[in-house]
């Protein structure tokens, strides 16, 4: 028996549509390394059965990350992940970059940065060297 | 085929029309909020589609059959009020409705019934709370493998618990078997994260409706000055207005002219526009 790699949690009050919370959360499982090639995600029903959403909407998820290139459906075997999103530049608590960031949190604080100003920082920095587009 | 359409169908009890002019047209394979407030004629439409409210005007047909005064072998219905035999028990129940039904899973009724905390086979029907009578009438609706389901007001009996159980249950079946589902409720919120179509009726009208996510796409919200509304393209639903400010509905709406903030509503702002509307129809029909 297959056991589920990871589990969709679903926030009903966040203004991002469920689709969408579950295509960000494979992506983002599937960049820490939690979802590698081969992997299978939970099927429409598995999701369903944890959660009670449309399994509909599990399904549109799953067409997105498919027309991405991350995941293909092999018809009555399930969705599996094709390809990576890890790398060694942001897998583990030891990657350089994270360990770049953590020293820049560190300090962040240090200086009594509140939480709002770091994210403030943060997405004022990222928005200079990634243009709109490639932000979504 | 459309499991369900609607064309002109109307439906007038003495002086009062529940419903009217009401066309429309389910696609295969959605879960269906039929939403509108108390009395908007959710339950008549419903009564309709399975056979229990012949229409005034007009015709439905599910699976491309005329409703006549019969439901569909295809389509299960759950009451409003739920009618279940209430001096047997669980398990008469379920024999019962076997013996009625041509096509009838006792293996699909047993499975639901299951899943469901705190049903007891050997308790009367009159005796289960609310909550547990609805669950227990979900399960004979399923145990006709419909490939149609209407519910009326499904959920409103049930604390949290029961609610989440039996949206499980509904659900499952929609991914095991890719049921077309039709459940009503006066709460928005308790259908938001389950459908993906929406039917949005009030004063017996069909106000809105089509994929949420299409409908949601259609619409901005657009705020900007109260003086400079002309300069705002597309086909106002509904306004409100400060002595500065303008918030507008609008559908297929025209580029944000300058000063003017446009946002895609969410579900809950555009109904609220909808039914605002239609009440001020109703408010100035009255007056004149």
């Amino acid at each position: 028996m297959l056991t589920d790699v990871i589990e969709f949690r679903i926030d009903r009050r966040s203004g991002t549509s469920t689709y969408m919370q579950i295509v960000q959360q494979a992506k983002q499982a599937m960049r820490l390394g939690l979802l590698n090639p081969g992997d299978r995600l939970p099927t429409a029903r598995e999701v369903v059965e944890a959660t009670a959403i449309n399994p509909n909407t599990v399904l549109k998820a799953y067409r997105e990350l498919e027309r991405d290139g991350l995941v293909e459906a092999r018809r009555g075997l399930g969705t599996f992940v094709t390809k990576s999103l890890s790398s060694a530049a942001t897998t583990g608590d030891d990657a350089p970059l994270r360990q770049e960031l953590t020293g820049w949190m560190g300090r962040a604080r240090q200086r009594g940065l509140l939480v709002e100003d770091v994210d403030a920082l943060y997405a004022a920095v990222r928005d200079e060297h990634y243009p709109a587009e490639e932000r979504r | 085929m459309n499991p369900l359409t609607a064309t002109a169908v109307g439906k007038r009890y003495r002086t009062r029309w529940a419903v009217r002019d009401c066309s429309l047209a389910i696609p295969e394979g959605k879960v269906v909020a039929l939403v509108g407030p108390n009395g908007a004629g959710k339950s008549t439409l419903l009564r309709m589609a399975a056979g229990l409210v012949r229409p005034t005007t007009g015709e439905l047909r599910t699976f491309g059959t005329p409703v006549n005064g019969r439901i569909h072998p295809d389509v299960s219905f759950l009451p409003q009020n739920r009618a279940l035999y209430r001096e047997l028990t669980v398990r008469e129940l379920a024999r019962a409705c076997a013996a009625m039904n041509d096509r009838w899973s006792a293996g699909r009724v047993r499975e639901v019934l299951g899943l469901l905390a705190g049903v007891d086979y050997d308790a009367k029907v009159a005796t289960l709370s609310a909550g547990a009578l609805s669950q227990v009438a979900i399960a004979m609706a399923l145990g006709r493998l419909p490939r149609l389901l209407l519910l009326d007001e499904p959920l409103s009996d049930l604390d949290p618990v029961a609610r989440d159980e039996t949206l499980r249950i509904i659900m499952t079946e929609v991914a095991d078997r890719g049921t077309t589902v039709v459940m009503s409720s006066h709460l928005l919120s308790d259908l938001r994260e389950v459908c993906d179509h929406i039917l949005l009726i009030d004063e017996g009208r069909v106000q809105l409706t089509g994929d949420i996510e299409d409908v949601l796409a259609q619409h901005r919200i657009l705020i900007g000055p109260a003086a400079g509304e002309s300069a705002v393209g597309g086909t106002l639903i509904n306004a409100t207005r400060t002595e500065r400010q303008s918030t507008l509905l609008l559908r297929e709406a025209t580029p944000a002219p300058e000063g003017w903030a446009a946002i895609e509503p969410d579900l809950e702002s555009l109904v609220m526009g909808y039914l605002r509307a239609s009440r001020e129809r109703r408010s100035s029909v009255q007056r004149a």
